[in-house]
């Protein structure tokens, strides 16, 4: 099976460096993992914020490698064209990623004072901020990339067939681009910074990020299933319609406790409360289409993928959103291991799996087959679970941390101070690091598995 | 979701709400930033506190703990740490001048981040001035 336009070919690139990238963030999540049980592991060497940073910005980095990589795949066999310049995706990429090993190198090599100093932190100042660490010289890089980035998928989708999934992903792809640039905004006032903030955080992950999950998950479930092009883009566009309906107010529930006004406790709590409901869409949608198809597509993996985005997206965002989304509860989980369980199987449950989604679909065509050998699809099926099944004891063992958490630190009528009790629910830790483990073995079969040879499928 | 429910209908579900609720985010905003004055403290937004702030970010110490919940995990809360210490930024800078070089043999420990007396002073300073934003009430004690 050929590539029906040469320069989706592009998409290869993208798509490798993401999964390196993946790589290093979860030896850096092992990492971290053993600092919560065993403090001084590797200080002063590397502190717990810089494996932090390292863990944090790698999954972001690569996560926009693979939403580019599905871009440059899908949007020229959407538009029935071309990419509009394939040279332009070529050297967008080498940028992006010397710049990305550049800013996590520098985060290893240089302590991140020093780093604030050379890169002249003094002058623009953006750095220190959660999730936006990288100097202000690297977040002007990846604004360049990624203009650059939609300036070519742009002109290829709008001088080509406009599809919805073209339209909703290019509309995901532009909010994107437009929210990082409050990443440029850092006022002295501190209820400022932290309101602005969220505009970047939770408005990409609750908000535009959703329309690119969506889109990538419609395109893969139209090209598994064969079903018909007016339903998928039906339930797209209710999905979407839902995701910002509820996704945009509810950024509110991160407004309860950081000196914001009283109303968004109500405006917070009703909005966030709906969120799961995009989310539990989806899920009916994946079923739904799977259920209807007419055709049998050989690459079962991707299909077992595409299943796991809707449920794992729906649990992580969903249901473990929804636990703590509550003023009233929140008044007691915010900022505990409630947040950390969330955090890590919605990042996993609906932006790592539908990356990995369309990896397992489009990999195998750009390596000139429709699907890989099954020898090579089970060894991928191997990894889907272990590392889904990781995902989901690691959230549980945070969650029962954060129970714990809570309750000693929080509720009871003696609360103790935060380091004792982080040595009482120590055994949550370690167990939560054996999943970790359980995760890397999952990220090493799946790597694997684009070695397994077998007999071609046609 | 069938028949009756077209194409053109969720379209219009998905332009229309998104842009309503677009708008009414965007007046939202604009209603909290003229409310802030009443509850972020921003009288006590000095010169030395702009500067504890820079150096808050210079030295990533939300990288291990939580400011008014937001943060790493890792270490404790600081939104309240001036009430914990006693109210004193004495307090608050001897901590941060006494952490070890080398860390605390099997524990988790704060780098020596070498601050000046100025940055000192300025980060001390930024943590009283974070203590007195009204969030109300959180958070639920005093060990935050």
């Amino acid at each position: 099976m050929e590539l029906k336009y040469e320069s989706q070919s592009v998409a290869k690139l993208y798509f490798m460096a993401a999964i390196g990238l993946f790589v290093g963030q979860i030896l850096f999540g092992v990492i971290l993992g053993l600092q919560y049980v065993i403090g001084d592991f590797l200080f002063p060497a590397i502190p717990f914020n810089v494996a932090r940073m390292v863990h944090t910005n790698l999954l972001i980095v690569w996560l926009l490698f693979g939403f580019m990589g599905a871009a440059y795949y899908l949007v020229p066999e959407e538009s029935q064209r071309e990419l509009y310049s394939k040279k332009l995706a070529k050297i967008l990429f080498w940028i992006f990623l010397v710049a990305g090993a550049v800013i996590v190198a520098s985060y290893l090599l240089v302590p991140y004072a020093r780093l604030a100093e050379i890169t002249g932190n003094d002058i623009l100042p953006t750095m220190g901020r959660e999730f936006l660490e990288q100097p202000t010289i690297g977040k002007i890089g990846i604004v360049i990339v990624v203009l650059g980035f939609l300036f070519n998928i742009g002109m290829t989708i709008l001088s080509g067939r406009k599809t919805v999934i073209n339209m909703v992903l290019l509309t995901g792809l532009v909010g994107l681009a437009v929210f990082f640039l409050f990443a440029f905004y850092v006022p002295d006032n501190l209820v400022l910074d932290k309101f602005f903030w969220w505009f970047v955080v939770h408005l990409w992950v609750e908000g535009v990020w959703e329309l690119i999950l969506a889109s990538l998950l419609a395109f893969v479930l139209i090209k598994v299933t064969g079903v018909d092009r007016e339903l998928i883009e039906k339930w797209l566009y209710i999905i979407v319609a839902m995701a910002l309906i509820t996704g945009i107010i509810g950024t509110g529930h991160h407004f309860f406790y950081i000196g914001t006004p009283g109303y968004w406790l109500w405006l917070g709590s009703i909005f966030s409360a709906l969120e799961p409901i995009p989310f539990f869409m989806l899920t009916l949608f994946a079923f739904n289409v799977i259920n209807k198809r007419r055709r049998d597509h050989p690459n079962k993996a991707a299909t077992l993928w595409a299943l796991g985005t809707a449920v794992m997206s729906f649990l992580g965002a969903g249901v473990w959103g929804f636990l703590h989304t509550l003023a009233p509860i929140n008044f007691y989980t915010h900022g505990t291991q409630i947040t950390a369980a969330h955090g890590h199987m919605a990042f996993y449950g609906a932006y790592v799996m539908v990356v990995l989604t369309i990896i397992s679909y489009a990999m195998p065509i750009m390596r000139g087959r429709k699907a890989n050998p099954m020898r090579a699809q089970v060894v991928e099926m191997w990894s889907f679970w272990l590392m889904t099944v990781g995902m989901v004891f690691i959230t549980l063992f945070l969650t029962g941390a954060g129970i714990l958490q809570v309750y000693l630190q929080r509720l009871t009528d003696t609360p103790l101070p935060f380091m004792v009790v982080q040595d009482k629910i120590a055994v949550f830790y370690w167990l939560r690091e054996a999943a970790g483990l359980v995760f890397l073995i999952g990220l090493i079969v799946y790597i694997i598995s684009f070695f397994v040879k077998g007999e071609e499928i046609e | 979701m069938k028949e009756r429910f077209t194409k053109g209908m969720a379209r219009n579900i998905y332009y229309g709400g998104s842009l309503f609720f677009f708008l009414a985010f965007i007046g939202l905003t604009v209603d909290t930033t003229n409310k802030l004055p009443k509850t972020d403290n921003r009288g006590e937004l000095t010169e030395t506190v702009a500067l504890g702030k820079k150096v808050w970010e210079d030295n990533n110490c939300v990288g291990c703990h939580t400011l008014l919940g937001e943060g790493a995990y890792f270490a404790p809360e600081l939104g309240n740490v001036y009430t914990r210490f006693g109210k004193s930024t004495e307090a608050i800078k001897a901590f941060i001048k006494s952490r070890p070089v080398n860390g605390i043999p099997g524990r988790r420990s704060m780098p020596q981040f070498n601050l000046t007396e100025e940055e000192l002073e300025g980060m001390a300073q930024f943590l009283k001035y974070a203590n007195g934003i009204d969030t109300h009430n959180w958070p639920p004690n005093i060990q935050g």
